[in-house]
């Protein structure tokens, strides 16, 4: 009777742990702190990592979905923000943190059809189990982190929005991840690390 | 018959208009900080700011607690806490709470989807459309850990300020008031 008591316990505090959403990093990485490499599932299918890059200069890695309105209004300057730096050696590695239980905008099926109807040049990986967006930090759709590669690991260098005007491309003023980028290329500091933006919580 | 269609013409044009006017902003300091435009629903009247408005409306003010909670139609867990906030605002009004509801919305489908949304959920609380898309400027203003994240809330007095990057519960938001009202 005890141990039955006991394997029940033991099964409640499993089951609590395996549905209880990740927690939330609000730290998460931070300027100049080390990424991490992740295997994560690309829409063809493949596994995707950072080291299977070989001849890049860094990652633009960005936080991305379907669902979320601010992604939308993102997405033709995430092309062609690949489009632009790709030949110059940092790719956009597009990943989506979001449970599709929750929201089945963001399923692997529904992120497949979004990459072939807009022509996506770049992975566009799916978080299987969300392990990887709170290492980061993500805390919001899109969220960008520009990667440096290093001999020494892929450095953190930026850290926030795409730019300074979600509504308008043409209004823009600032164009924070090109002009980090930028800066990264040219060896020199980079002016704005981190920026804030509104966006969609990550479903958890 | 001619003139019964006018009478009734009239009749229905001033019943509007009390309709409108019933439902009418509450925050004590509408009047003095212009909004850039009014957006007219059947339900109320959306005042659009920018954040440096906003700010003005949103000073602190003896004998009121504000609780300004930024959401958008297109952000799923905001529209399911939007009652939490409409019940929060009916049983604490009378002790001087104001609920503020600051939509994200992009200004160009407020006819599309914002306008009917609140003329469905018919809201009680008051509701600005905050347009100012510099929000790396702003967000940090509202609080400097706020990730940019939404539902995203803050409650305001005299003398007290507490910022919540959540999803609240009634019980979760009617705790949170009531440390507010008690004190």
């Amino acid at each position: 009777m005890k141990l039955l008591k006991l394997l029940l316990l033991v099964a409640v505090l499993v089951a609590g742990s395996a549905f209880s959403p990740p927690e939330k990093f609000k730290d998460g990485y931070k300027i100049g702190d080390k990424a991490t490499d992740f295997q994560l599932k690309n829409v063809d299918g493949n596994m995707v990592s950072l080291s299977d890059y070989e001849d890049v200069k860094g990652y633009l890695v960005i936080f991305t979905c379907n669902s979320c309105p601010y992604a939308n209004a993102y997405e033709d300057r995430i092309i062609a923000l690949h489009e632009k730096y790709n030949e110059k050696g940092v790719p956009v590695i597009a990943i989506n943190p979001n449970n599709p239980e929750i929201q089945p905008k963001d399923s692997y099926g529904n992120m497949q059809q979004r990459a072939k109807e807009k022509g996506y040049g770049f992975p566009y990986l799916i978080d299987e189990g969300q392990k990887i967006f709170p290492v980061y930090g993500a805390q919001r759709t899109p969220h960008c982190f520009l990667l440096e590669k290093t001999s020494d690991g892929n450095v953190v260098k930026y850290i926030g929005a795409i730019d300074d005007n979600y509504q308008d491309a043409d209004a823009v003023e600032t164009t924070y991840v090109e002009d980090a980028i930028d800066a990264m290329l040219q060896g020199e500091e980079i002016t704005i690390k981190n920026t804030k933006a509104i966006g969609c919580s990550i479903k958890v | 018959m001619k003139r019964i269609v006018i009478l009734l013409c009239v009749l229905a044009l001033t019943g509007c208009k009390e309709q409108k006017n019933e439902p009418a902003f509450a925050l004590a300091s509408i009047e003095k900080v212009k909004p850039l435009k009014i957006i007219e629903t059947n339900a109320k009247t959306i005042p659009v700011y920018n954040f440096n408005s906003l700010e003005k409306l949103l000073k602190p003010q003896e004998d009121k607690i504000y609780v300004v909670n930024f959401w958008a139609t297109w952000c799923k867990p905001c529209v399911e806490e939007l009652p939490n906030f409409e019940k929060a605002y009916k049983q604490y009004k009378k002790e001087g709470v104001e609920v503020i509801l600051v939509s994200l919305d992009f200004p160009n489908k407020v006819n599309e989807i914002l306008i009917p949304f609140i003329n469905k959920k018919n809201l009680i609380s008051n509701v600005i459309l905050l347009d100012d898309p510099k929000q790396n400027r702003w967000i940090p203003k509202v609080d400097e850990n706020w990730s940019g994240a939404i539902p995203a809330t803050i409650i305001i007095s005299e003398n007290k300020r507490s910022f919540y990057e959540k999803s609240f519960t009634f019980i979760e938001l009617e705790k949170e008031i009531k440390d507010f009202v008690n004190n």
